[in-house]
């Protein structure tokens, strides 16, 4: 009841110009601009994760070197670390004063690298148990079968550990969706060009547009109820196959 | 080679360019220019007011949630009621849905012309723009660490020991105290570890509940914003370090938990 309430006046307040006053609202060119753009970063942010996050797990579990520990350990860094700072942090590295010559700040990109940042755990902590489960035989046969390392991975290693990044990317995805604290110092909120969906919300509540900040939120949390869906069938789909 | 060290470097590299240079490279800038205006931003009244505040929204939303995640991890895992499955999914919502639509739907139900707003109001009680307010918010966006690390465990250690308990006489507050918690208490631990640092760092439904008003209802992470804003560099890394120097901390606590939760489960 903490949680529905709530979320229920949010739908309510949603429509209460009518349907066409929340279609005005979610179809303003600054609304359209936010939200196109917190989907178009999220799906990116959630492919590169899908990517490295299965690559950072393949080391963590199958490489051995000095010091895997702490960089086990790191991965949790974004989890432990206030958004505020993740934001404060990349700004100092990646801004205006750049030690590195590189300056993003206030770029698209900025926005994707903040939203890479507080999302990196979740492919890489939901691959890492699969995989080390994963029995070494299957490979051991395709090899001794005369199979190279890269077609063992491709037919018999990525297969098994699909459902596992695919429920990793949906959560990265959800969280890239709704972030708001690492995004909001390094990307500068410029609207049509660096405002995501959360910070037009903020905006719209500062200003006292409550019906507003509604009907995006709105669409915002018909996107997460898909994703909730969507964790919730693989996890389902996962369960049968282990039968 | 280049197969055995390829992804090895890649990896490394990745983790070091997005991870580690960043938060290195905060620990310097606040103490580029010496020891003595750190201090000073330290002491700053309005920067220990911060502290001050955000560690009571830790030191409410920890114990809160740590109940009510023990009893929901306990009624989705043991109990038959029907529904239990619902509160499972439902538990999860927190963590899909933006913090930002969690402040602004806590403004609905309780701000001025809110639901409860109203009738509250009337009554001399103010929830936005309060503590009050931030520590719902805080409470609502760290309510789901706890259920998500107890329920695999109480799966895991499974229900004989309870029934035992039972048979030998023992009263379901005994069973709980003496059998169930100690079982589940690094996953409890870890859980609580999750919560502290969600609870420490909340920055967005906080900032939409808060009003932001410098010295009384403004939260660490909020501060770190606002000197910013302010092109006040050196408060906001340094508040920002004591922020980082607290994560690490809650680091370090986690990586001593894991191993134990891992072998209880």
């Amino acid at each position: 009841m903490i949680v529905l309430i709530p979320l229920a006046a949010v739908a309510v307040k949603s429509t209460e110009n009518g349907l066409d006053g929340f279609w005005t609202v979610v179809t303003s060119p600054q609304a359209l601009a936010a939200l196109k753009l917190t989907l178009a970063v999220a799906v990116i942010v959630a492919l590169i994760n899908a990517v490295f996050g299965t690559l950072i797990a393949w080391v963590l579990v199958r490489d051995r070197f000095r010091g895997k520990g702490v960089v086990n350990a790191i991965i949790d860094l974004p989890f432990a670390l206030p958004t505020i700072v993740a934001s404060l942090t990349l700004l100092a590295l990646y801004g205006p004063k750049s030690p590195l010559g590189v300056d993003v700040a206030y770029t698209r990109v900025a926005v994707a690298l903040a939203l890479l940042f507080v999302t990196l755990p979740f492919v890489v902590r939901s691959v890492q148990p699969v995989l080390h489960e994963l029995d070494r035989d299957m490979e051991a046969a395709a090899e001794s079968l005369g199979a190279r390392p890269r077609t063992s991975f491709r037919r018999i290693v990525l297969p098994n550990l699909l459902p596992a990044i695919l429920a990793g990317v949906a959560l990265a995805f959800a969280r890239a969706v709704g972030e708001i604290g690492s995004v909001v110092l390094i990307s500068g909120n410029l609207p049509f060009k660096t405002e995501v969906a959360s910070v037009f919300i903020i905006g719209q509540i500062e200003s006292g547009s409550l019906a507003g900040a509604a009907a995006v939120s709105t669409v915002l949390l018909f996107l997460a109820l898909i994703v909730l869906v969507l964790i919730n069938l693989l996890a389902w789909y996962g369960r049968r196959h282990d039968r | 080679m280049i197969a055995r060290y390829g992804p090895r470097a890649i990896a490394l590299g990745y983790l070091a360019v997005l991870l580690v240079l960043p938060v290195g490279f905060v620990f310097y800038r606040t103490f580029e220019n010496g020891l003595a205006p750190v201090w000073d931003a330290l002491t700053n009244p309005e920067a220990v007011h911060a502290l001050y505040l955000t560690l009571i929204m830790v030191a409410i939303a920890v114990p809160a949630n740590t109940i009510f995640g023990v009893i929901a991890a306990l009624v989705i895992v043991r109990s038959k009621a029907r529904g239990r499955s619902v509160l499972n999914v439902l538990v999860d919502i927190p963590f899909a849905v933006s913090p930002v639509i969690v402040g602004l739907s806590l403004v609905l139900i309780y701000g001025r012309t809110g639901w409860l707003g109203e009738t509250l109001g009337d009554q001399g009680i103010r929830v936005i723009f309060t503590p009050v307010g931030m520590a719902l918010a805080t409470i609502f966006v760290s309510l789901p660490f706890v259920v998500r690390e107890v329920v695999p465990v109480l799966r895991e250690v499974g229900d004989d020991q309870e029934r035992a308990a039972e048979t030998l006489g023992a009263s379901p507050w005994q069973t709980f105290w003496r059998v169930t918690l100690p079982a589940i208490r690094w996953g409890v631990a870890y859980g609580v570890v999750l919560t502290t640092a969600r609870a420490l760092g909340e920055y967005g439904a906080v900032s939409v509940v808060s009003g932001k008003l410098v010295g009384e209802t403004e939260t660490l992470p909020l501060h770190v914003e606002q000197r910013f804003a302010q092109f006040d560099l050196t408060s906001a890394y340094t508040s920002a370090f004591v922020l980082a120097g607290i994560a690490l901390i809650v680091l370090l606590i986690m990586q001593m938990l894991k191993p134990k939760s891992e072998a209880t489960g």
